[in-house]
């Protein structure tokens, strides 16, 4: 295997990981919600055991030990030796974490086990027993054994056991004859297949597998050790284990002796002779007819089988390098503007409408954005696996701060632009320790208040009008407006005569330099203020807001474009140049009389707009681009805001149209321009720069006059 | 690495060699991806006066430099016979402009010749030998100073 290969299964490997780790917090989920839900603690062994298997093939030691004790312990559990109290799922939980960060560890190339591993892993025992320590220093993936069973000292007795292999068994590259010697490390095996249903050659459907075997095993291990040896195969294959209560050692051996010449006549395992199968076309023809056709049983088999792995994901899924997505949605927007100059050159031949030429254009055109909608769709992902990552935030910030916290997830599937979730994971850790630390009361203080002692936060995500709105919701005491006011003054932000509305007091919040907690817990006073989620999520095209109640709790708002690589701009025109203003940043156009417009000192303009003075900015002196003009009255002016901070007045020449524009990166061939955000390509195959309205903000802000601009504005 | 090349003599080499300000140039073929006529260029705010702006190639945002200008010759006024040399450096994709693209040579390494100790350093900076072809001089640029300035001195 070359050193590429290796990587490859690899990176597999991890990424089977991340999913298996998603069913295991799956699973945890339901057995918190129902501790008698049997298949959930199974869901979870299952996807621990698949891990440590993986994990074995790899010699990724730490995860392996960790993940057989925590299997063990999951074991213990669901042969029902030790109840499911809260406490148990709180250190399941917390082994998931454990489990969580030993594979991420072991991605990233370090082998080591954390002290956090003991401490659990002691934890773990306390459940588990003694039973199976010795068991520990060779693992086996597939004869492990799992625990003492109590007829395991009896004696060797007999099972017979009888197999009928699902398409899916070969499907999935197992071979029955490595069961079968596994079965053998248990003590002695008799195999017998039964070729009975086996079809004709003219009617083999290669697919199906007709034959079923019976096994006669004599062994001293217990039940569990031969279901441990079909452990990855149970899914699909028809298995029945019965025990057998002849001890009578004659009778066994006369049947072994029968058994013996059955399979002697038989030449095992042949096939029958082909003129068997011809004589029995009629008969196997009726038969077959009673039996689900092997087509049918393929999808049965088949959705068993995901359905154990992750619940809820569809079977048919292939993974995709990301690259090769971007590259398709690079070539779909490419096709995009293509057809737009297209119709533009169309359009300047002047044909008569209702030509075949225009009916043909608008299907194309159809097309083109159907396609690119579809596209887009593939890189959405589902938000469930940011959603369990902050599952666990709330788990550790809640056991930081001593709170007790019912999370709740709303949405988990909700699709987003992947680099969308990934950019948002920051920012909203952020929120939701806030939550748990600042927003959130003790529990006494609750209890005082009448509300009940464990705290709820809720993680909703949905799509609304074509954006996607994530809002975090705690049921905690809300913002303090006095108490933040009075902050905001100490800290210089606003002063004694300024009159603010609620929900301005409410966005002091998100102002740089505003940490509301009095006193700086270890939790979230890390010196990363509200001010740095919002600049997180704007970078994004999103807008964050906030919404309190006193005494009821806070809600932050999110709201995120579907994907970075559209987004609705106004095509405007600047000193020759055309350019693009993202419409999310303009609040309102307007074409300026003289008595709208002061100066204030030597060439500040200043917008009388709603009984408030906005500075006025000329785009194109900004860019360099001209001079600023001398009279602003046959220009238009762009109201730019964002959801908080200041507002101004971009002055551009004339405003030419409005539409989605594609993003495109001006970092890849060249760098970050201060001013501008990315640059598309217009209808005429031109590029236009897309314009940052925040940098621009901020540009205004340092070089202005500072405290007045800084003030909040309604 | 380009010194390294260079003493690698006797292995031949494939150059495109071109015009700017009247005087010949050439850099390597391999780093060519293709060569198109002039199209306006969109101006990009707070760039090096030499970095004439941006075009589209295909879907990909492509600055194009003004050779003229960055080598000190004075900007181009560039019209319908002037060229843009797409070309791939550490990994960015540049356009370069030059008023014709003259030629494709190739030449034995030994025929490059170090350029001489007394010419400025200015010179020294961009070109990294001279190629006697016939009887003109064909001086061989580096691109990699040429852009890393750019990206360094635009802001």
């Amino acid at each position: 295997m070359s050193g590429a290969d290796k990587e490859d299964i690899r990176s597999s490997l991890f990424e089977e990981c991340e999913e298996l780790l998603e069913a295991t917090q799956d699973g945890l989920n339901a057995m918190a919600d129902d501790p008698e839900d049997a298949e959930a603690i199974n869901i979870v062994f299952r996807a621990v055991h698949s891990i440590k298997g993986g994990a074995g093939a790899f010699g990724l030691e730490a995860v392996v030990d960790f993940a057989h004790k925590f299997e063990s312990a999951l074991d213990t559990l669901r042969s029902g030796q030790a109840d499911l109290t809260d406490d148990v799922i709180d250190l399941l939980r917390h082994c998931g974490d454990n489990l969580a960060d030993l594979v991420d560890n072991a991605r990233n190339g370090d082998n080591a086990s954390f002290a956090s591993s003991k401490q659990l892993e002691e934890r773990l025992l306390e459940i588990t027993g003694d039973l199976e320590q010795e068991d520990l220093p060779e693992f086996n993936p597939i004869t492990i054994s799992l625990d003492a069973d109590p007829l395991s000292d009896v004696g060797p007795s007999r099972y017979t056991i009888e197999i009928e292999a699902k398409p899916a068994l070969f499907a999935g590259g197992n071979e029955p004859a490595v069961l079968f010697t596994a079965l053998r490390r248990l003590g002695d095996v008799e195999v017998k297949a039964a070729l009975d249903a086996v079809q004709p050659l003219s009617d083999l459907d290669v697919r199906a597998c007709a034959i079923t075997w019976q096994i006669t095993l004599t062994t001293d291990g217990s039940e569990a050790d031969i279901k441990d040896v079909f452990e990855f195969v149970e899914d699909c294959c028809e298995l029945t284990i019965a025990l057998e209560d002849t001890d009578d050692p004659a009778e066994e051996i006369a049947k072994l002796g029968s058994d013996l010449s059955a399979l002697g006549d038989r030449d095992v395992p042949a096939t029958p002779s082909l003129s068997d199968l011809v004589q029995d076309v009629d008969e196997e023809k009726a038969k077959k007819e009673e039996k689900p056709s092997a087509g049918a049983a393929m999808p049965k088999a088949q959705a068993a089988r995901t359905d154990a792995s992750s619940k809820a994901k569809s079977s048919s899924t292939i993974r995709v390098d990301l690259d090769r997505i971007d590259k398709l949605i690079n070539l779909v927007g490419e096709l995009v503007i293509k057809e737009a100059m297209l119709s533009q050159s169309i359009d300047e031949l002047d044909m008569a409408r209702g030509s075949g030429v225009s009916a043909s254009l608008d299907s194309l055109k159809q097309i083109a954005s159907e396609i690119q909608e579809a596209v887009m769709a593939i890189r959405a992902q589902p938000v469930k696996p940011m959603f369990q990552r902050m599952a666990r935030i709330v788990r550790e910030a809640a056991s930081a701060t001593g709170k007790r916290v019912r999370f709740v997830t709303i949405g988990d599937y909700t699709e987003v632009d992947k680099t969308v979730i990934e950019r948002l994971v920051d920012p909203l850790t952020h929120m939701i320790r806030n939550a748990v630390d600042h927003g959130l009361e003790r529990p006494e203080d609750r209890k005082a208040a009448g509300k009940p002692q464990e705290g709820t936060i809720t993680l909703s995500a949905a799509h609304r009008s074509g954006r996607v709105l994530i809002e975090v919701v705690d049921d905690g005491g809300g913002i303090t407006r006095d108490f933040v006011r009075n902050l905001a003054m100490d800290r210089g932000l606003i002063s004694e005569a300024d009159t603010l509305a609620p929900n301005e007091i409410d966005n002091l919040l998100f102002m740089p330099g505003f940490s509301s907690k009095a006193e700086v817990s270890e939790l979230s006073g890390r010196g990363v203020g509200l001010d740095v989620v919002r600049s997180a999520i704007q970078k994004l095209g999103g807008r964050v807001a906030i919404h309190s109640d006193p005494g009821e709790g806070a809600t932050f708002s999110i709201s995120l474009p579907l994907t970075l690589a559209v987004l609705e701009g106004m095509v405007v025109e600047v000193g020759g140049e055309t350019m693009v203003v993202p419409i999310s940043s303009v609040q309102e156009t307007l074409t300026p009389t003289r008595n709208d417009l002061d100066t204030l000192g030597v060439d500040s303009v200043v917008l009388r707009n709603r009984g408030e003075l906005v500075p006025v900015i000329d785009l194109g002196a900004y860019f360099g681009f001209r001079t600023a003009p001398s009279t602003l009255e046959d220009h238009v002016l762009l109201l730019i805001a964002s959801d908080q901070g200041p507002r101004y007045a971009l002055v551009v020449d004339a405003i030419q149209d409005q539409r989605q524009v594609v993003i495109k990166s001006l970092e890849t061939n060249y760098q970050q321009i201060s001013g501008v955000a990315a640059a598309t390509i217009l209808g005429d195959g031109r590029i236009a720069l897309i314009i940052d309205a925040d940098t621009i903000m901020r540009d205004l802000g340092s070089s202005g006059p500072g405290d007045k601009q800084m003030k909040m504005a309604g | 690495m380009q010194d390294a090349i260079l003493e690698g003599a006797g292995r031949s080499l494939e150059v495109v060699a071109f015009r700017v300000a009247d005087q010949d140039f050439c850099f390597d073929l391999a780093s060519v991806r293709e060569i198109r006529g002039w199209t306006s260029t969109t101006m990009l705010p707070h760039a090096q006066p030499y970095v004439k702006g941006v075009i589209n190639l295909r879907g990909s945002v492509v600055p194009v430099i003004d050779l003229s200008q960055r080598l000190g010759f004075g900007a181009a006024d560039p019209g319908a016979r002037h060229v843009i040399i797409i070309a791939v450096v550490s990994n960015q994709t540049v356009g370069l402009l030059a008023e014709v693209v003259s030629d494709i040579l190739t030449v034995s390494e030994s025929d490059l010749q170090p350029i001489p100790d007394i010419v400025d350093a200015r010179v020294r900076e961009f070109i990294s030998g001279v190629l006697l072809q016939d009887d003109k001089m064909i001086r061989r640029l580096d691109l990699h100073t040429i852009l890393d300035q750019a990206g360094q001195h635009a802001a």
